[in-house]
């Protein structure tokens, strides 16, 4: 029965607390994304839409460590039974790689454009108790350009 | 120390190549951190004790790379990739590499 009231305890924690900080975040990464919007990140190699030279390139990283709630734990482990999507992690993998990306824009602000975009994704919380993972952590990292033209105030 | 993921530094002529360098560092998490985590692991959000760690040995292992690059001579580092994996509960391994090269 004790064990009852507090799988139960636990479980509304996670989905009230969990709602709420998942939708505080999004509502962060909404309004960063508008304001970085300015600074194009492409997967590609070479720059796009402009030929000017380039005055300065630097490597460029930014992760994030974003854990899932205990409801949405649950959630996934009932899914996993009958099969099918799991969209609660599915927000949680979107929200991290965003995060990152965003924390990578964070560090160039200056820049002109993010080149070789790269996303990688791992679980750090392997091996615990429950054998579930707990939490993911994104890495983006990409080369920052900028051009000759636009370059006042990016000195080596 | 220029260092880019592409295959060269854009703007730059590569002149001198001196071959792969990496650098890695295994770290873990303190006891305090771990129990945090846990409860953590409850309410959602994000990890930021782990998000600080993995953010250190991610810069020391850049700057290992970077010393070795130095110790060859070269001045540029091109195609840099990071890779991470865990290697027992509770500790990550990060690794970064990349090709030391001269340019101009």
């Amino acid at each position: 029965m004790e064990s009852l009231i507090i799988f139960l305890v636990l479980l509304s924690l996670g989905y009230v607390f969990g709602k709420m900080s998942e939708n505080r975040h999004y509502r962060s990464i909404h309004a960063r994304e508008q304001a970085l919007v300015t600074l194009p990140t492409t997967s590609s190699k070479k720059p796009i839409g402009n030929s000017a030279p380039i005055h300065h390139a630097e490597l460029v990283h930014g992760h994030v460590v974003i854990s899932v709630d205990y409801f949405k734990q649950m959630l996934a482990g009932l899914r996993n039974i009958f099969g099918g999507t799991i969209q609660s992690y599915e927000t949680l993998l979107d929200r991290a790689r965003r995060e990152a990306i965003l924390r990578m824009k964070e560090r160039c602000p200056t820049a002109d454009q993010i080149l070789n975009l790269r996303i990688e994704t791992s679980s750090i919380s392997k091996g615990d108790v429950g054998d579930r993972i707990g939490s993911i952590e994104v890495l983006a990292y990409g080369t920052a350009i900028s051009f000759e033209s636009s370059s006042q105030n990016h000195l080596e | 120390m220029f260092i880019s993921n592409i295959e060269d530094i854009p703007g730059k002529t590569i002149t001198t190549c001196y071959g792969i360098v990496s650098g890695s560092t295994v770290r873990a998490k303190h006891v305090g951190r771990d129990i945090f985590a846990g409860i953590k692991n409850i309410f959602g959000g994000e990890l930021k004790a782990y998000t600080e760690l993995l953010g250190e040995s991610r810069d020391e292992a850049l700057e290992r790379m970077k010393s070795q690059a130095q110790q060859l001579g070269a001045n540029a580092i091109v195609n840099v990739r990071f890779s991470t994996s865990s290697v027992a509960a509770g500790a990550a391994e990060i690794y970064v590499y990349g090709t030391a090269v001269t340019v101009e």
